[in-house]
């Protein structure tokens, strides 16, 4: 299922139900999807807010699939772009008092994958939940 | 559900009870008025209870920090009071569990003030 949405909160509840009916739909838990539809709305909400600013001008795309083998998210914005590099660690002593900078961290935290892709204009994250334990993942 | 916030006095403690959810969006902002309407009180003793609230963000996560850091800028004391399983589960994986001082009964959070 792809679709492309508004910049505003409203279409970051729609990406969020979608993902938490994929997740129903594929047999998850109760916890795993309550994870996963974290991570999907944090998605959005860092292409909504911090990739296209609200733009009225600006969508997000969304795409999500089951493959049979794993739940693939995946969230396009056509902002400045976002180089996870970057992104300072929530964890850190000197960060743990900031107010912002936790989504990206939810998002690795709750997903078997994270992928950033640059688009010029724009980032698309890639989130992979795997339906079967992935080989070699503890 | 959006976030709603009750408030009342126990022992000189205000006590907030918040039930829904703290999002952006859907009770960051909420959040924030309710501790700077404490703050600009003069209320010191402030406690929140959380039992009813079964879903925080990464932005509602930034807001309690936000809530704690500007009450001990201004003297204020801001502690938690019964988590969710949930609730819980992401304050212990953002390190923020080492933050905040956290109750899981009344009584044991007023006495803390004393």
């Amino acid at each position: 299922m792809s679709f492309s949405l508004k910049s505003t909160m409203e279409s970051v509840s729609e990406v969020e139900a979608a993902a938490d009916k994929l997740a129903e739909e594929a047999g998850l838990d109760e916890d795993e999807r309550f994870r996963l539809a974290m991570a999907v709305r944090e998605a959005a909400v860092n292409a909504v807010l911090h990739g296209n600013e609200y733009d009225p001008r600006k969508q997000i795309s969304v795409s999500l699939e089951n493959t049979g083998a794993s739940l693939v998210i995946s969230i396009a914005d056509q902002g400045k772009g976002l180089d996870p590099k970057t992104l300072p660690d929530p964890l850190a002593p000197e960060n743990l008092l900031r107010g912002t900078g936790r989504g990206i961290f939810l998002i690795r935290s709750f997903m078997d994958e994270v992928h950033f892709r640059q688009l010029h204009p724009g980032t698309e994250l890639t989130l992979i939940k795997h339906l079967a334990p992935a080989e070699g993942k503890t | 559900m959006a976030l709603t916030i009750a408030s009342r006095e126990v022992d000189g403690v205000t006590v907030l009870d918040l039930s829904g959810r703290i999002t952006l969006g859907e009770g960051s902002v909420q959040l924030r008025d309710a501790i700077r309407d404490l703050i600009s009180k003069g209320s010191k003793n402030n406690l929140l209870n959380l039992g009813d609230v079964n879903y925080i963000d990464s932005s509602g996560l930034g807001e309690l920090v936000s809530a704690y850091t500007t009450s001990k800028n201004q003297g204020a004391s801001l502690k938690l009071l019964k988590l969710t399983k949930k609730v819980h589960d992401l304050l212990q994986l953002t390190k923020l569990y080492t933050v905040f001082d956290i109750y899981d009964d009344e009584a044991s959070a007023i006495a803390s003030y004393k």
